[in-house]
C-alpha cells in the first residue's frame, strides 16, 4: 500500500469522497463539493468560450484584417442581451432570442423530418431483403408491428375500444420491453463510473491494488 | 410595436428563410446557411451567456445578502467560478487549468453520476415491484439486458448476449422508432408553431 503523494489526487480523492458523503444524508460536505463543483462548471464553460468562441470568431475577425464588419449585426443583436441587467430595457432581449430560437427551429426541421421521421419508417418497411430467412423475416414483421402498435399506443384522439384498445395493448408491451432496455442501460451507465471512482479511490490515491 | 410585433417578424422572416434555403442548392444559399449557423448564432448563444451569469449571481448574491442558511456555500460557488475564470484566463489555458478541469470537475462530475446508480437501484427496488405483466416484463427485460451486458450473463448462460443483443435490435428498436417518430413530429410542430409566431412563451409572452 502506498498511498498518493500527489496534491492534486488528494484533492480528486477528498471531492469523490465529499459526494459520496451524500449517500448516508445530506450533510456540509456535500453542499460544499456541490456548490464547488457548480462555481467551476460555469467557470470552465466561460473560459471555453472566450478561447473558442469568442476571441477567434468576435475579436480577430473584427480587429485584425481582413476585416469582417458584417459580424457588428449579430454583435449588436448579442448586445441586446444585456438589457435584462434594465427594468426599463429588459424587452431588447427578445430580439436576439427571436433569431436565435427561430433560426435553430428552422434548421432543425428538415433534420427531424428526415432522420426522425423519414429515416424510422424507411427503416420499417417490410422489403424482400427483409426476409432472407426465418428468422430475419419474424424479426421484421415484429419491428414493423412493435412500431405500429407503439404508436397506436400514443395516439389519445380516439376512443381505446376493440381492435384499436387490443393493438395499443400490444404496444405497450413493446414499450415497457424498450424502457427496461433503457432503464438496464443506464444502470449500467452508472455503475462503470462507479467502478471508476472506486478504482481511483483504491488503485490512484490509496495504492492497494 | 418594438416590444412584441418586431421581434415576431424577426422570427417570422429568419425561420422562414432558414427553412426554404434548405431545398434551394444554390451557392448563395449554402453561404447565407453557413454564415447564419456558424458566425452568428454562435455569436448570439455566446452573448446567451451572459444569461447563466446573471441568473448564477443573482441566485447566490441574494442568499449571501439575506444570510439565507448555508449562504457561504453561494460564497464557495461564485469563488470556485471566479478561481476557475481567473487561472484559464491567467494562464491562457495552462496546465494549471488543464488540471482544475481533470482534477476537479472531472472526478466531481463522475462521481455525481455515480452516485445515481445507488439511487437508480433503491427506486427501482421500490418501484418496480412486479405488481403487473408490464411491471415485471420491464423488469425482467432491465435485468436481463444488465446481467447480459457482464461477463457473468454469458457465465450463467451462454445465448445471454445474444438474447440481449435480440431485445436491443428487435422490440426495443421497433418502440424506440415509435417513439422517435412521435418525438420527430412534435419537435416539427413545435418548430412551425415558433416560426409562425403562435408558441411566443420563450419569448417571456403568453
Amino acid at each position: 500500500m502506498s498511498i498518493s503523494t500527489s496534491i492534486w489526487i488528494w484533492i480528486a480523492a477528498l471531492l469523490t469522497l465529499m459526494i459520496y458523503s451524500f449517500l448516508y444524508k445530506d450533510n456540509p460536505f456535500y453542499r460544499l463539493a456541490e456548490h464547488i463543483f457548480m462555481g467551476l462548471s460555469l467557470g470552465y464553460t466561460l473560459v471555453i468560450l472566450w478561447y473558442d468562441y469568442i476571441i477567434p470568431r468576435i475579436y480577430q475577425p473584427l480587429f485584425f484584417s481582413p476585416h469582417q464588419w458584417s459580424l457588428i449585426f449579430p454583435i449588436l443583436l448579442g448586445m441586446m442581451t444585456f438589457g435584462i441587467f434594465s427594468k426599463k430595457y429588459n424587452w431588447l432581449i427578445k430580439y436576439p432570442l427571436a433569431f436565435y430560437v427561430s433560426a435553430f427551429a428552422a434548421i432543425q426541421i428538415p433534420v427531424m423530418l428526415r432522420s426522425w421521421i423519414l429515416k424510422q419508417v424507411e427503416a420499417s418497411f417490410l422489403t424482400p431483403d427483409k426476409f432472407s430467412s426465418v428468422f430475419n423475416s419474424i424479426n421484421a414483421i415484429l419491428i414493423f408491428v412493435g412500431l405500429v402498435t407503439t404508436l397506436i399506443y400514443f395516439y389519445f384522439s380516439k376512443k381505446r375500444e376493440h381492435g384499436f384498445g387490443a393493438a395499443a395493448t400490444v404496444g405497450i408491451v413493446f414499450i415497457m420491453v424498450a424502457f427496461g432496455a433503457a432503464f438496464g442501460y443506464t444502470v449500467m451507465a452508472r455503475i462503470s463510473l462507479l467502478i471508476g471512482r472506486m478504482q481511483f479511490l483504491i488503485q490512484d490515491w490509496l495504492g492497494i491494488m | 410595436m418594438l416590444r412584441r410585433t418586431l421581434p415576431q417578424a424577426i422570427a417570422f422572416i429568419i425561420g422562414f428563410a432558414m427553412l426554404i434555403q434548405y431545398f434551394i442548392p444554390h451557392p448563395i444559399s449554402e453561404r447565407f446557411y453557413n454564415v447564419i449557423v456558424q458566425q452568428w448564432l454562435i455569436i448570439i448563444l455566446g452573448f446567451m451567456y451572459i444569461f447563466a451569469l446573471r441568473s448564477f449571481f443573482m441566485h447566490h448574491i441574494v442568499k449571501i445578502r439575506r444570510k439565507k442558511e448555508g449562504y457561504w456555500f453561494s460564497a464557495m460557488a461564485i469563488v470556485a467560478l471566479l478561481f476557475m475564470l481567473s487561472s484559464g484566463l491567467i494562464t491562457t489555458r495552462g496546465v494549471f487549468f488543464d488540471s482544475l478541469y481533470n482534477y476537479m470537475i472531472a472526478p466531481l462530475q463522475a462521481t455525481m453520476f455515480s452516485l445515481l446508480a445507488f439511487f437508480i437501484a433503491s427506486a427501482a427496488f421500490r418501484a418496480f415491484r412486479a405488481r403487473n405483466f408490464q411491471a415485471t416484463l420491464l423488469l425482467v427485460t432491465a435485468v436481463i439486458v444488465m446481467i447480459g451486458r457482464v461477463p457473468i450473463g454469458d457465465y450463467l448462460w451462454k445465448g445471454m448476449p445474444d438474447l440481449v443483443e435480440w431485445i436491443m435490435s428487435v422490440p426495443n428498436m421497433a418502440a424506440m422508432r415509435g417513439i422517435r417518430i412521435g418525438v420527430g413530429l412534435g419537435a416539427v410542430a413545435t418548430a412551425m408553431k415558433i416560426i409562425l409566431g403562435i408558441e411566443r412563451s420563450y419569448m417571456g409572452g403568453e
